[in-house]
């Protein structure tokens, strides 16, 4: 079974390459919120992944928690700041 | 049996992880890309999260995953949509095919 989720992490890691090729490519600014925000939300799945291969859950349950919460808090930060920042030009 | 259950959830989460990925590349416009991050990027993290928990047993571990999963399947919409209404309050045009190139 740790065999199991190591293969799940090494795919979802290395599948967290390819929003990095949006946020370099990436037109407009949005676009480049977009991969990070997909970023964010990789992070969060693979935190609980290497919790259950090192059999401590509960650490990694709690770090993916804060995460969620920053990354959430992230986007819509600045997405309220390039609201403003449109607004005001 | 459960932990089947819990393995093939898992399975079908990153595959709609992956299908996220892929769409955020081949997609032309931002508002395209936007649905594939809001809809099936949060189906994905649901799924696996889901998935965890049914494998983790009835544990305070597998309660707080539900809390993770909980305030990713409400947070990651709503965030996707403050970006996407900024984009529109800057009045920023959609694609539509008579343009032909990938962006704007």
């Amino acid at each position: 079974m740790t065999t199991l989720f190591l293969g799940m992490t090494l795919f979802l890691a290395f599948l967290t390459i390819v929003p990095v090729l949006r946020i370099v490519r990436g037109p407009t600014i949005y676009d480049r919120a977009l991969g990070v925000g997909l970023i964010g939300t990789n992070t969060i799945l693979l935190l609980v992944l290497i919790g259950f291969i090192y059999d401590r859950v509960d650490m990694f349950v709690d770090l993916a928690i804060a995460y969620a919460i920053l990354n959430f808090v992230g986007i819509v930060v600045v997405a309220k700041y390039l609201e403003r920042r449109q607004e005001r030009s | 049996m459960i932990d089947i259950v819990a393995m093939a959830l898992v399975f079908c989460g990153l595959f709609f992880v992956l299908v996220s990925s892929l769409g955020l590349i081949r997609l032309p416009d931002f508002y395209t890309r936007s649905h594939a991050l809001g809809k099936s990027d949060t189906l994905g993290s649901i799924l696996v999260l889901g998935g965890l928990a049914l494998y983790a047993g009835l544990t305070l571990p597998s309660f707080k995953l539900l809390l993770i999963l909980a305030f990713v399947a409400l947070g990651n919409p709503t965030a996707t949509h403050a970006l996407a209404r900024a984009a529109i309050r800057s009045r920023h045009e959609m694609w539509s095919p008579e343009i032909g190139a990938e962006t704007e």
